[in-house]
């Protein structure tokens, strides 16, 4: 008999460990993040030096940490503990990132003097520490909606470098994450910034007279952005000096809602936007990612949401409509209502800032990552339709190989009890999906495909599951 | 109106409850002693690994089952009185019932190794072997997982997502090859490997060491290698729970006998899922299917036949699934460890050794017999149908496209299948592009 073996384990047998490099890596992207509050609290560092060190550090940390954890381990579902971890599953950690978060947003809403904005005067403190950079692409100081859109984009690049690793092994979601950071990047942060440079947007004439703003995130469409319409988005796109690019914008924008969204949605379904380039989609899955399991998966939740979505969808009609009445007929009144106190004011401060932004991220560590996408995003809610009536886009079901284990609904960002149709063998179409694809990769039965086909049957329920030959039709 | 007790609230009892609801009113009481409601045995793992809490392997929301009358009960069922039509409860209650569907399921099988009743040794089956689990292995240094099939590498990827280190002792000289192929089986051995797993073939247990306080501290194998651990999980196999049917007079073999309408010898008795044994097993099917999606049919089966509309349990071609640690694994129609004397095959690995396909046809015709893919998807549509029409294996190969299930964008490997094919076979195979028209006549 021989005594224990010597050597029982053939490879590592704690992959999972924190080792020396993904420390670095998270003590760089830490060190980052401490730099940002150092320079919240005025702590005096030379600015550019200190905002490259922040944002680098952020990022090639995140990079470092995620490239190391995950590909130490073979590829493949990387769900271990989830639902133990407290940042994840509604633990301490979950509450102060959610209350810390919400924070945030409540500050960068309606109080941004305590970011240290000086709309008059000299920056301060956080934003501030963005100046330069500021500077560097349009000549003039930072707001804290910059400081917001940097740090959006950052974290999009950063988790999204993550999320890429995390899923090396599908095609699928490493093209989806590819263009929603790069869509994110370039399309509502390079290229506005890079055009109110040019004094395309945002810019002031030589004799110091403001020519306005209008918004140069080509993809960000209305109704999701809501104020596309207002008086004086309309006058900044007009405006003289902004074209022929303003007038593009216009141009674009309009198309985008009436034609190319319709026709996108029934090609691909609403993910070709969602989950492809929209900017709170590709926050969600990619910040939002280690929280898509916590969106409610009940019944009720559904009920809520179908009122919710369609309700807000209404809210952004009818105030647009009266906006638009108060534009062409130059009047602030419509039916003895004033536009901007009855209907902009309230859906700017409800949805556009509580809602979509407050709730929408803020909420992330308690109610999932798609909470406004879900239940409040009126272009989500335009395009579910479309997507529930009309389009080719499906998540096909694979005959009878569902075991109902739950890891589809589980894991859905949108609360869609993905199952309640697998196991009964039918395809799941729903307004909602926003065909991140996630379903598909938790799969352990490869039950579920996401695709593109005729849309004839693309819902019929079988009457029986394929592969019991004990009932037939005509039974 | 009529009361139909099932016991047992697995996917076979369940599924019988709901099909037999939806054309009758009859009153419906499902009994169970291990959860207040059902839930998903298959994702028993992924509670341990993290990945779903309890709530998430329910199917059903809890208020389903009050919504369309299927009354729960949760109580242990010690004995069954045909003559009365009565259940006799641990409790010392009774319940009667007109008829009486038995789907107690499984429980893990012991071959009475010694120290196999020690504690921290234990199968895997129920809720409560889960719960145990989670307490057996609380500290642990090292596990030892029993019995090379999917129970086995399911829990050796459980305690590693613990990072327990874990030794897996498999009988046989590969992975679960008495159904898998031998390159599909290496396949497996190789990826166990590549977790970390210290895998060791051609091993059999022979003994579990207690400590003083009769908790295993080691187990000896039969070439007398010690060892040390403090958690043993036994998975080799499972077998009917029908004890406490012994002296009902239900008969029982191995399992309760049934035939093809899932009726026992008592005309108001049926059995389902994995505790039914049919007395003359169907097709090349075994007599006792320990299967989730066996356990379903019958369900849908026996559902009618509650409902006063006779309908034999007809499973079509068969299929199966798992997933070995990342490596998923899909099987249509028969695809046995050695191919049959009147059969011929066909066999791709990709050259990453992760993803492969074995075909089997009849050699006198061509026709296809099975197919196993891993670490690819395939339609379930398109191989029932293809079996039905006694689709030869060319036609397969040259519309591999229709079938192939991977997400959008994966690489597909159906030009390299088919080259391998042609060089192999001297045939002239040309490649269909994917067409929808076909799939959908797939589907209907």
């Amino acid at each position: 008999m021989s005594a224990a073996d010597p050597s029982l384990s053939i490879a590592n047998p704690h992959p999972h460990k924190t080792d020396a490099i993904q420390k670095a890596g998270l003590a760089l992207a830490g060190l980052g993040l401490l730099t940002l509050f150092l320079a919240w609290g005025n702590v005096p560092l030379p600015k550019t030096l200190s905002l490259a060190f922040a944002l680098g550090g952020i990022i090639f940390g995140t990079t470092l940490y995620s490239w190391r954890l995950y590909m130490k381990q073979p590829e493949g579902v990387k769900n271990n503990g989830v639902m133990f971890k407290s940042l994840t599953s509604r633990g301490v950690l979950g509450w102060v990132a959610g209350v810390v978060l919400t924070a945030f947003y409540v500050l960068i809403y309606w109080y941004p003097e305590y970011l240290g904005y000086k709309p008059g005067g000299a920056n301060e403190g956080f934003v501030a520490l963005f100046d330069p950079l500021s500077r560097f692409f349009k000549g003039k100081p930072a707001s804290q909606w910059f400081l917001y859109g940097t740090l959006y984009t950052v974290s999009i690049l950063a988790l999204g470098i993550k999320f890429l690793f995390k899923y090396r092994h599908n095609a699928y979601q490493i093209k989806r994450t590819l263009v929603v950071i790069a869509a994110q990047l370039f399309l509502a942060y390079l290229i506005p910034e890079i055009l109110a440079g040019l004094n395309y947007n945002d810019a002031t004439n030589p004799q110091g007279e403001y020519l306005g703003y209008y918004d140069t995130d080509i993809k960000n469409t209305w109704p999701l952005d809501y104020d596309f319409f207002y008086d004086w988005h309309l006058d900044a796109m007009q405006q003289k000096a902004y074209q022929p690019v303003g007038m593009l914008y216009l141009v674009i924008g309009i198309a985008m809602f009436l034609v190319f969204t319709p026709v996108f949605t029934y090609f691909f379904g609403k993910r070709w936007y969602c989950s492809w380039v929209c900017g709170c989609g590709g926050l969600a899955e990619t910040a939002g990612d280690p929280f898509r399991h916590l969106s409610s998966k009940k019944l009720s939740a559904w009920k809520l949401e179908r009122w919710l979505i369609h309700g807000v969808m209404i809210f952004v009609f009818v105030m647009t409509a009266a906006t638009l009445y108060g534009y062409f007929w130059n009047t602030g009144e419509v039916f003895g209502l004033n536009i901007y106190n009855n209907f902009q004011k309230p859906y700017g401060f409800l949805i556009g800032a509580t809602f979509s932004g407050v709730i929408g991220v803020g909420f992330y560590p308690m109610l999932g990552s798609r909470v406004w996408c879900r239940f409040g995003c009126p272009m989500a809610g335009y395009m579910g339709i479309i997507q529930r009536f009309k389009s080719r886009f499906r998540i096909t079901t694979n005959g009878g190989q569902c075991i109902s284990c739950g890891n589809c609904s589980t894991y859905c960002e949108q609360g869609i009890d993905v199952r309640w149709y697998a196991q009964r063998g039918q395809n799941i179409v729903r307004a909602s999906c926003v065909g991140c694809g996630i379903c598909s990769a938790v799969c352990p039965r490869g039950v579920l495909k996401l695709e593109n086909g005729p849309d004839e049957k693309r819902m019929d329920a079988p009457a029986i599951i394929v592969g019991n030959d004990s009932v037939s039709l005509n039974q | 109106m009529q009361h139909i007790v099932i016991i047992g609230n697995g996917i076979a009892g369940i599924t019988t409850a709901r099909h037999l609801r939806k054309l009758s009113s009859d009153k419906i009481t499902v009994i169970s002693a291990e959860t207040d409601h059902f839930f998903s045995r298959t994702a028993l793992m992924y509670i341990f690994m993290g990945h779903m809490k309890y709530e998430h392997t329910k199917p059903y929301e809890d208020w389903f089952w009050e919504k369309n009358k299927i009354e729960l009960k949760r109580a242990y069922v010690k004995a069954v009185d045909v003559e009365s039509n009565r259940l006799a409860f641990q409790d010392g209650s009774t319940m009667t019932y007109d008829k009486l569907v038995i789907a107690t399921g499984s429980k893990p099988n012991k071959f009475g190794w010694p120290g196999q009743d020690l504690k921290g040794v234990q199968g895997l089956y129920s809720y409560q072997d889960l719960e145990l689990m989670e307490s057996n292995t609380k500290g642990i240094r090292r596990a030892v997982v029993v019995g090379g099939g999917l129970i086995g590498i399911e829990m050796a990827e459980m305690l590693l997502s613990r990072n327990i280190p874990v030794t897996f002792l498999v009988r046989e000289k590969s992975f679960w090859n008495n159904v898998l192929p031998a390159e599909e089986s290496a396949m497996i051995n190789r990826h166990i490997h590549e977790h970390g797993v210290d895998l060791r073939l051609n091993t059999e247990l022979d003994e579990i060491l207690a400590d003083d306080t009769g908790r295993v501290k080691a187990v000896r194998t039969k070439e007398g290698q010690l060892i040390d651990c403090q958690f043993v999980g036994l998975t080799a196999g499972v077998s009917p729970n029908v004890e406490f049917l012994k002296s009902s007079g239900i008969e029982l073999n191995r399992g309760v006998l049934v035939d093809e309408y899932l009726r026992t010898n008592m005309n108001n008795v049926f059995a389902a899922g994995d505790c039914a044994e049919f007395r003359k097993p169907i097709g090349e099917r075994k007599s006792i299917e320990q299967v989730w999606y066996t356990g379903r049919m019958m369900g849908e089966a026996l559902g009618r036949t509650l409902a006063g509309k006779p309908t034999a349990y007809k499973p079509g071609h068969w299929f199966n699934s798992a997933k070995f640690f990342d490596i998923e694994y899909q099987t249509y129609g028969w695809v046995w460890p050695e191919k049959k004397a009147d059969e011929s095959e066909f066999y791709w690995e990709h050259s990453k050794g992760k993803i492969c396909l074995r075909l089997r046809w009849k050699s006198s015709n061509g026709q296809l017999v099975g197919v196993n893919n891993f670490g690819f998807r395939l339609r379930h549509q398109a191989f029932d149908k293809w079996f039905k029409e006694e689709k030869t294996v060319h036609y397969v190969l040259e519309h591999l496209r229709d079938a192939n299930f991977d997400p959008e964008f994966y690489r597909q490997h159906e030009e390299e299948i088919i080259a391998r094919f042609n060089a192999e076979n001297g045939t002239q195979l040309k490649l269909r592009k994917k067409s929808w028209q076909r799939i959908l006549q797939l589907v209907s």
